[in-house]
Formats: structure tokens, C-alpha cells, sequence
């Protein structure tokens, strides 16, 4: 478990996320991974032979209810949190573009 | 009579008998947190002094109605600004949720409003609760009010300091890995993180879902006793929350120690980095508890050395999953792009903050593909072997004893750099906190005039064992009856972070 992290693992991670960083928080990013996780490392001293992974069960049951509908939180009342929204819908930037089309 | 002396009971008692109108409490903790809160900064979003004062003067109204006007009438009660408020902003100390106003309460604010408490107001926290100083709210750090240059602990520094500033009676936080316990310590006052599924969920924004709890600050424990009773119980909104019925924990309070077995792990006792006066006044404690007639001996929670390393690969693996919702579509920051991919990366690359930036990126790391089964399923094999030690132990011990955080209230400034000196904070809360497992902070001495905090912990949904060790401890001791001076030095000026 001690491999250091590399570069590109943190690149793919932050692309993974959806986290636009520049270059040097990128640098940063992956010196603070590499500390950490040789901290996190000591977890391999611990004999888990024959254990499994913890899972929610352990604490709880699952739980059941009819599927009736319910009143939920009006359009209105969300869209007005949302940073764009137009005729009952969120708006976000290009999601396709056609064919030779240029990106910004 | 000033009521920013009183105690929640007390307020609510008096108010019940007209003794004492809600509108007088309302003025008199807003007149504190005026004379105070520039200095300490617990509030992010201080309620408005007429919003406060409208529902005061309901309160009031109900009693001369005649009607029963609920266990928390007048009580002024401060909200981490993680916790849903209808109709106010919630920002969780993050700019990616900046100008967000929440659509609805939160379960446990209702039962709070429901009992006739007062919001004075959201606050502060470190970013997204990633934190345990504070400092990592991109807003503004929050002082201690014991100590104006040092953190008041985190992420519910806010809540603490307002409460053991006066600014509030009673607190809401949440605690992940020792969020409401460790700055309980660090500000002289009473915390309590309920068992997983004690209190319902709803309404308070998901930082690592099997680990996340709300729970109450006061000075004293009591009115913390009383707030769990309020706010306790099943809630269909959260189907996580228990069936488990509520007990009577003010009564437990006063219930007294004598037969209660206690342990006291070796592992959380001679952790790496606890100090010598913490571990003495723990030590003392202990005495105290054994002679009011608890037993008291040493035992071993052997997984507990390796706790922190399995929380801190599966927190940040929840976080990652649950902070994913924050993409500049629905709510808060949006970042300008072309399309929307780079819309999704730079709005979530420029909102958060680098601790949650660090802890999304750990997260991702520890669940992608050909790390999973090294980082992820081995924490959770640790965890389940941790719970396993926990089982063990109250076959033996009602309670468990360990000091809350290994250190008093550090200078602002001095960890928040560097994230491992950070997470070490929680090396002994955290154990708890992977068990799903109640435990209490309680004030139980000075060093340096810096507050220290005893942690008890108990079986899932024994909270009225924890309240009679905590009860009994503090009848016999008078820690809790401190008020910080509100001096030392302050930094100047609020450090904004990138």
C-alpha cells in the first residue's frame, strides 16, 4: 500500500472529480495525496484476515414504506435557487456540439 | 436578572411562568452577541434582531394564551450553517453555496422551533464540516472566546464559541469524526454526538453519510440532555433514524454514577500527541467519577490505534460521493465556461476550498479503479474490526473514558497548513464515530487557562448512561460555571483562503 502517488494518478483523479485546478494546486495536491496516504499506509498493519467490510447493516436495518406520492418541494421554490433557469427548467452551458464545431 | 446567566431549563421554566418573557431573553442575547461577536465571530448569518424578536413575542403570546409553550420556550439556540433554517442562507462556511437560502428546516430545527426555541443565527464551520479548527470556513476564522488568538476547534467552532460566549443557550452542530465533541473541549462547554440514527438527518447538508449526526452544545449538561430529548426520535424523512424510543435524559442527568463500570482505553489514553495536562486532568476525572461510586479501570480498544487511517480514507470517500451534487446546475456558484464539462470542473474547482478540494480529490483516489480494495475495503475491514473491539469492551464496561482532544485550543494559524497536523486532532473522537457510538465531551479542568474535555462513550442508544456519568461529574465539580474573558490578542482582520 505504500506507492507513492504519481502525477498523472492526480491528474486523472482531479479529471475523475470534476475539479479544474491550475498547475501548481495540481503540484500541491499531489504532495499533500502522497503524505497523507503514506500516513493512511499503517492500515496495512492491522491483521483483517477473516473480516469483512464494514456495511451499513451493521448498524441498521432496512426500512420500508408504502410508494404513496407526497407533496415534494414546488418547481418554483427550487428553480428560484438555481443559478440559471428559464420556462420551468435549469440552463446550463453547450451540453453536445454538431459536427466541426468549434469549442470555445 | 440577566438570561444569558440562565440555563436553557431555567429560561425555559421561568418563561412557561411568566416570570420571564421570551422577548426579554430575546434582547438580552441579542445585546450580547452585539457586544461580543466582532471579536469572537461565531455567527456567519447573525438572525435579524426583528426575526428573533417576532418569535419571541409568539412565545410570549402562547403562554398568555395559556397554552403550554414547550420544553425550550424563549430559548435562544444557535444553527451550524450546515443545518437546514427555512428561509435563511446556508452556506456550510463554503462559497460554493453562496446567496443559497434553505427551502425548508431540517427535522431537528422543527422539533427545536416546534419547543418554543429561538434561531439567533447560522454558524460558522469549517468548509463543508472538513476540519477541526475552523479556519477553513472561506468566510472568516472564529475565535475562542477563552483565547481571542486561538481556534475555538471544528468544524462546529461556530456553534461552540457562540454558546461558551453567551451569544446562545443552546447549539446545533454535527459531528462526522468529532465535530461537536472536540470543539466542546476547545470552548469549555458541554457536546454530545448522539448515536447514529438518534437524531434524524433530514435537512442537514450530507458531508459522509455513515458517519454524519447532528447534535447539541450548552454549558452545562442538562440543557444538553434536555435538547437531545427534543430533538431525538424517528423521523420518516430520514430512513436512517431510529425506532429506538427516547429516553428521559434530564432525569438521567440526576441520576448519579454509583455502579457504572468504566473503562479506560489504553490505546485513546496514550495516543501519540496527548498532552501531559490533558492526560492528568482526564486521570483526575476519573477519580472524581470513582468516587461517586463508578469502577474505574484501564482495558484496551487494541483497533483504535489505527482509527484515524480508516477515517480518513472513508470520510473523504463518502464526501466525494456526496459533494458531487455541487456542480453549478441547481443552487449556489456558478463559475462562466463554454460548455458543460468545463462549467462542472471550474465551478467545483473555483467553489470549493483547498481542504475540500484535498479531501473530494483523497475520496475519489481511495474508491477509483485498482485502489479500491488497498484503500477503501481495508478502512472498512479496520472499521468493522473497530467495532468488533467496541463490542468486546461493553461486554466488560458500560461506559468507556479517553480525553476528548489530545491538546487545549491552538494559536490561529499554527496547523491549518498542514493537513495531517489537522486530522490528528480527531485521534480520539473518531473512534466513536466509526462505531455509529454516543459519546459526550464534558469541561473537566484548565491548563494554561485553557479549557480540557473528558470524552465518555456508550453502547449504541445508551445516552441516558452517558448522561448519568456526565451529570455526576459535573454536580461534583464546578468546571462548567467558568465564563471565558473574552481576552487575549486577536488576529487582525478576517483571512480570506483560496
Amino acid at each position: 500500500m505504500t506507492q507513492p502517488i504519481a502525477d498523472e494518478v492526480v491528474r486523472k483523479v482531479a479529471e475523475l472529480a470534476r475539479l479544474a485546478l491550475p498547475e501548481d494546486e495540481l503540484r500541491a495536491l499531489t504532495a499533500d495525496l502522497a503524505r497523507i496516504l503514506e500516513r493512511v499506509a499503517r492500515l496495512g498493519t492491522v491483521d483483517v484476515e477473516g473480516v469483512p467490510p464494514f456495511s451499513h447493516g451493521a448498524l441498521l436495518e432496512s426500512v420500508w414504506r408504502e410508494d404513496d406520492p407526497r407533496p415534494g418541494l414546488p418547481r418554483e421554490a427550487a428553480l428560484a435557487l438555481a443559478p440559471e433557469a428559464r420556462d420551468g427548467y435549469y440552463r446550463v452551458p453547450v451540453v453536445v456540439r454538431r459536427d466541426g464545431e468549434e469549442k470555445p | 436578572m440577566n438570561a444569558t446567566e440562565l440555563s436553557a431549563r431555567e429560561i425555559a421554566r421561568l418563561v412557561a411562568l411568566r416570570e420571564l418573557s421570551a422577548v426579554e431573553v430575546a434582547r438580552a442575547y441579542l445585546a450580547r452577541r452585539e457586544a461580543v461577536d466582532a471579536r469572537v465571530r461565531a455567527f456567519l448569518h447573525p438572525a435579524p434582531a426583528d426575526e428573533v424578536l417576532r418569535a419571541a413575542r409568539a412565545v410570549d403570546e402562547k403562554v398568555a394564551r395559556g397554552e403550554t409553550p414547550g420544553p425550550l420556550a424563549g430559548v435562544p439556540v444557535a444553527v451550524k450553517d450546515n443545518i437546514s433554517v427555512e428561509g435563511r442562507p446556508l452556506t456550510c462556511g463554503s462559497r460554493i453555496l453562496e446567496g443559497y437560502r434553505a427551502p425548508y428546516s431540517a427535522t431537528a430545527v422543527r422539533r427545536l422551533l416546534a419547543a418554543g426555541a429561538l434561531v439567533v443565527g447560522g454558524a460558522n464551520m469549517d468548509e463543508f464540516a472538513m476540519g477541526s479548527s475552523t479556519e477553513n470556513s472561506a468566510y472568516f476564522p472564529t475565535h475562542n472566546p477563552w483565547d481571542l488568538a486561538r481556534v475555538p476547534g471544528g468544524s462546529s467552532g461556530g456553534p461552540a464559541a457562540a454558546v461558551a460566549a453567551q451569544e446562545a443557550a443552546l447549539a446545533l452542530g454535527s459531528d462526522t469524526g468529532g465535530s461537536v465533541r472536540q470543539p466542546a473541549a476547545l470552548c469549555g462547554v458541554v457536546g454530545l454526538k448522539p448515536t447514529y440514527g438518534r437524531v434524524s438527518r433530514y435537512g442537514l447538508v450530507a458531508f459522509a453519510s455513515s458517519l454524519d449526526q447532528i447534535g447539541p452544545f450548552a454549558r452545562d449538561v442538562t440543557d444538553v440532555a434536555l435538547a437531545l430529548s427534543v430533538i431525538a426520535g424517528h423521523d420518516p424523512m430520514d430512513a436512517t433514524s431510529a425506532q429506538v424510543p427516547v429516553g428521559d435524559y434530564v432525569r438521567a442527568a440526576e441520576a448519579g454514577v454509583r455502579g457504572l463500570r468504566i473503562g479506560v482505553p489504553r490505546e485513546l489514553v496514550e495516543a501519540d500527541g496527548i498532552d501531559g495536562d490533558v492526560r492528568e486532568l482526564v486521570a483526575a476525572a476519573l477519580e472524581t467519577l470513582a468516587e461517586r461510586g463508578a469502577h474505574v479501570e484501564e482495558c484496551h480498544l487494541p483497533t483504535a490505534a489505527t482509527a484515524l487511517e480508516a477515517y480518513y480514507v472513508v470520510a473523504p470517500a463518502e464526501a466525494s460521493a456526496n459533494l458531487a451534487r455541487f456542480d453549478g446546475v441547481r443552487y449556489g456558484f456558478r463559475a462562466a465556461a463554454g460548455d458543460l464539462e468545463a462549467m462542472y470542473a471550474r465551478t467545483r474547482g473555483e467553489g470549493f476550498g483547498r481542504e475540500v478540494r484535498r479531501r473530494i480529490a483523497l475520496g475519489t483516489f481511495a474508491l477509483s479503479a485498482g485502489y479500491r480494495e488497498a484503500y477503501y475495503l481495508r478502512a472498512q475491514r479496520v472499521r468493522q474490526k473497530l467495532l468488533l473491539d467496541f463490542q468486546r469492551a461493553f461486554a466488560r464496561y458500560d461506559l468507556l473514558a479517553a480525553p476528548t482532544s489530545p491538546t487545549v485550543a491552538f494559536p490561529l494559524g499554527e496547523r491549518v497548513e498542514d493537513p495531517l497536523s489537522m486530522y490528528v486532532n480527531d485521534i480520539c473522537t473518531i473512534p466513536a464515530s466509526l462505531a455509529g457510538l454516543p459519546a459526550i465531551s464534558v469541561p473537566c479542568g484548565f491548563s494554561g487557562g485553557l479549557p480540557v474535555g473528558l470524552q465518555l462513550i456508550g453502547p449504541a442508544f445508551a445516552e441516558e448512561t452517558l448522561f448519568r456519568a456526565a451529570g455526576a461529574y459535573q454536580d461534583a465539580t464546578s468546571w462548567h460555571r467558568r465564563r471565558p474573558p473574552l481576552g487575549g490578542l486577536a488576529p487582525a482582520g478576517g483571512r480570506r483562503r483560496g
